[in-house]
């Protein structure tokens, strides 16, 4: 962990605007980054890969809070518009005008939920930021441990049916020489962890099943050796799912960030 | 004109003016709902109709359903241009008077007698999965009574309908082939030449009798079935097309901003702000069908029930009481239910009863908001956002949130993250 926070390079626009520079993008954490200990490691891949690109980014740090999709989703639309708001103004202050982020709910929030309400930002997934790197050769990619390994893509809902990305996720797959197997039900008909729709928040409705439990049912009968994901949400249900089947010592789920990451030993 | 042509103008009147009547009360019923702007992009709309409503391209996700609803749909299009020669034929007492045509008229017979015949075995073969191959999704609790009934009527009526129309022209190729005056020699029979040989046999007074029966059967079948559609879920095959049209263009993942939430929000941020004067708050979300918008309600009413939300909905998949078609059978009910007081007592009836007269807190709490069904569905219907509103209605109106979104609620407010860490802990994964 030392060794990790002597190279980690994460300034906030704070810091950028001291030393009288702006940063290309700014790099939106979210709260399961920010406060959620698996999804925190994704969030540090994700700077592990900026930072070795070299990308000029920054976070507000203590000044982001929640987009509101949860409020949203949940039914509370006052909380989410005063949630945007406040954010909207801390973001046209820095002026802001480009954002990443590693969480799909807050990428289509801010995507396509700020706008109406005066903010307006090029608002991209990390998954469509890593596949631009690749693409324009800024990042190299080599499958290293993943050469081989077969890898199944849970879609997150609001990364896919919700913002039509099935791509940029499994083209970074493939970049790792890796076998991507796909689920009967993946893409458009792809199905939900269970944590949308502030579901993450509260126990589920009576029924026969848990939905990640589902799910996860249907990763195993591939047989992947990493469930991979683009979501801290979905990370969470499918590996409670893992764990539940007694799996995780065979099976990892993994962010596709931390397979990038990985790979190209970051 | 005779006294068959008489009664056959009063028919075609009656079922005319039934039907506008219909189509009226549909109108203004859907007119109930709040406003909502869909007439942008035409041009994209109408690429959307053309592949989805004209093109069934969502049907197609289930191959085998998706091939029989083609064939059925087709069949039923194209058959149905055979009614203008009969609509003719009643009012003037003409027969097959497109026969003009030559073989144009006898490609049509011949290719509207394939396709009817094969409308007859898809319907056959839908009957079958329905009933005894009971596949899962015509089988949930929303799927019994008059729902399922409907479905078999349908299958049923159109059937009998088919065959009508192939023993009609059995009994009118014998007739020609016994040159029976009156019966011209027209058409090509390569369906129903087959009972034709047994047709020979009997006696012309009898097969007028039959050629006129199913001709009159046929007819009245089909304007019978017009008028039953405003009653049925095969009210789809004219709503599909406008439903389509409509449809909503923004990413999925996208919700409404609430406008008159904004408008508040506003107010708290700048006390000076002038607020719109010609606003209307009304309700947070809704209660009742008319606080949904119109589109919410043209869905409901061009719902198929075919069930392919249901079955990709991840609640009702794992057991929970939410289902998204029972969502839009239950919005339609009410919706008739809302119409029928407003004929019976005016529009400022209060029944006392609402969607949640139908639709219960634990349905609408189970939904992920994953898009499934709206992915699903073949004719384009939002389920999930009637689901949205209920919520709202239910959070905001009603302050009946579950104690944990309380809980998530008061977090946001006071700490910037559904979780209850402090805001100054934020930037704290940096140095761990
Ligand atoms: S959006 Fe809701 S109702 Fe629709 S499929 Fe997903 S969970 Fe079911
Ligand atoms: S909403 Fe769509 S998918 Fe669901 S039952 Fe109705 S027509 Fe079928």
């Amino acid at each position: 962990m030392s060794s990790e926070k002597a190279t980690l390079k994460v300034p906030t626009i704070g810091e950028y605007l001291a030393n009288g520079e702006s940063p290309e993008i700014l790099f939106w954490v979210g709260c399961a980054g920010s406060f959620d200990d698996r999804a925190k490691k994704i969030t540090k891949a994700v700077v592990k890969i900026l930072n070795h690109v070299g990308v000029k980014f920054a976070v507000l740090g203590t000044e982001e809070s929640c987009t509101g999709d949860p409020a949203k989703r949940a039914g509370n639309e006052f909380l989410f518009q005063m949630q945007a708001m406040n954010n909207i103004s801390i973001l046209n202050g820095y002026d802001i005008k480009k954002i990443v982020t590693a969480c799909p709910h807050c990428f289509n929030t801010l995507k396509n939920e700020y706008p109406d309400l005066g903010g307006n930002y090029e608002v991209i997934h990390h998954t469509q930021l890593i596949q631009n790197l690749i693409d324009t050769g800024k990042l190299k990619v080599e499958g290293g441990t993943f050469k081989g390994k077969k890898i199944t893509f849970h879609d997150p809902c609001y990364l896919g049916r919700g913002n039509d990305e099935y791509e940029a996720p499994r083209i970074i797959i493939e970049k790792l020489d890796a076998e991507l197997v796909e689920m009967k039900r993946c893409k458009t008909n792809g199905l939900c962890c269970g944590a949308g729709g502030a579901q993450m928040f509260k126990e589920a409705e009576k029924g026969k099943k848990e939905i990640n439990i589902e799910r996860t049912e249907e990763a195993l009968s591939i047989n992947p050796q990493v469930i991979a994901t683009g979501c801290p949400f979905c990370n969470t249900m499918m590996t409670d799912g893992v764990k539940n089947f007694n799996k995780e010592h065979v099976i990892k789920v993994m962010d596709v960030a931390e397979l990038i990451a990985q790979a190209n030993d970051l | 004109m005779g006294f068959s042509n008489l009664i056959f103008l009063l028919f075609l009147a009656f079922a005319i003016f039934l039907f506008s009547k219909n189509i009226k009360k549909l109108i203004r019923n859907i007119r109930l709902g709040r406003d909502i702007n869909r007439s942008d992009n035409k041009s994209e709309r109408l690429s959307i109709m053309t592949r989805v409503a004209l093109g069934q391209s969502k049907i197609m996700a289930k191959p085998v359903a998706g091939f029989l609803h083609v064939i059925v749909y087709l069949g039923f299009i194209i058959i149905n241009i055979e009614v203008i020669e009969i609509i003719i034929d009643g009012l003037f007492g003409t027969h097959r008077i497109l026969s003009f045509l030559g073989s144009f008229y006898n490609f049509l017979i011949g290719s509207f007698e394939i396709l009817a015949m094969s409308v007859l075995v898809a319907c056959i073969v839908f009957l079958i999965r329905r009933n005894i191959i009971r596949i899962p999704r015509f089988f949930n609790p929303e799927i019994t009574k008059w729902p399922k009934t409907d479905a078999n009527l349908i299958l049923i009526i159109e059937i009998l309908l088919m065959s009508a129309f192939l023993l009609m022209n059995a009994a009118d190729s014998a007739l020609q082939n016994k040159e029976v005056s009156h019966y011209i020699k027209a058409g090509a029979f390569p369906v129903s030449s087959f009972l034709v040989n047994i047709f020979n046999n009997y006696s012309v007074n009898f097969l007028i009798f039959i050629e006129r029966s199913t001709w009159w059967f046929h007819i009245i079948g089909i304007l019978a079935f017009l008028n039953y559609l405003p009653y049925s879920k095969h009210l789809h095959i004219i709503l599909a097309f406008p439903n389509v049209f409509f449809s909503n263009l923004n990413p999925k993942g996208q919700f409404s901003n609430m406008e008159s939430v904004t408008n508040e929000v506003k107010l708290m941020f700048d006390p000076n702000a002038v607020p719109p004067t010609n606003l209307n708050p009304g309700k947070f979300g809704a209660k009742d069908v008319s606080d949904l918008s119109w589109k919410n309600l043209m869905d409901a009413y061009s719902c198929t029930e075919c069930g392919r939300c249901t079955s990709e909905c991840p609640a009702n998949i794992t057991g929970k009481l939410l289902s998204p078609r029972k969502i839009m059978m239950d919005t339609r009910d009410r919706l008739e239910e809302v119409g029928k007081n407003i004929d019976k007592n005016g529009l400022d009836f209060d029944d006392g009863k609402s969607l949640f007269s139908y639709i219960s807190q634990e349905e609408i709490l189970a939904c992920t908001s994953c898009n499934a069904c709206v992915q699903a569905c073949p004719v384009n219907i939002d389920p999930l956002s009637i689901i949205m509103e209920l919520r709202r209605y239910k959070i905001m109106e009603e302050s009946s949130a579950p104690s944990e979104w309380n809980n998530v609620f008061s977090n946001i407010e006071n700490n910037g993250a559904p979780w209850q860490f402090s805001p100054s802990d934020r930037l704290n994964w940096r140095d761990e």
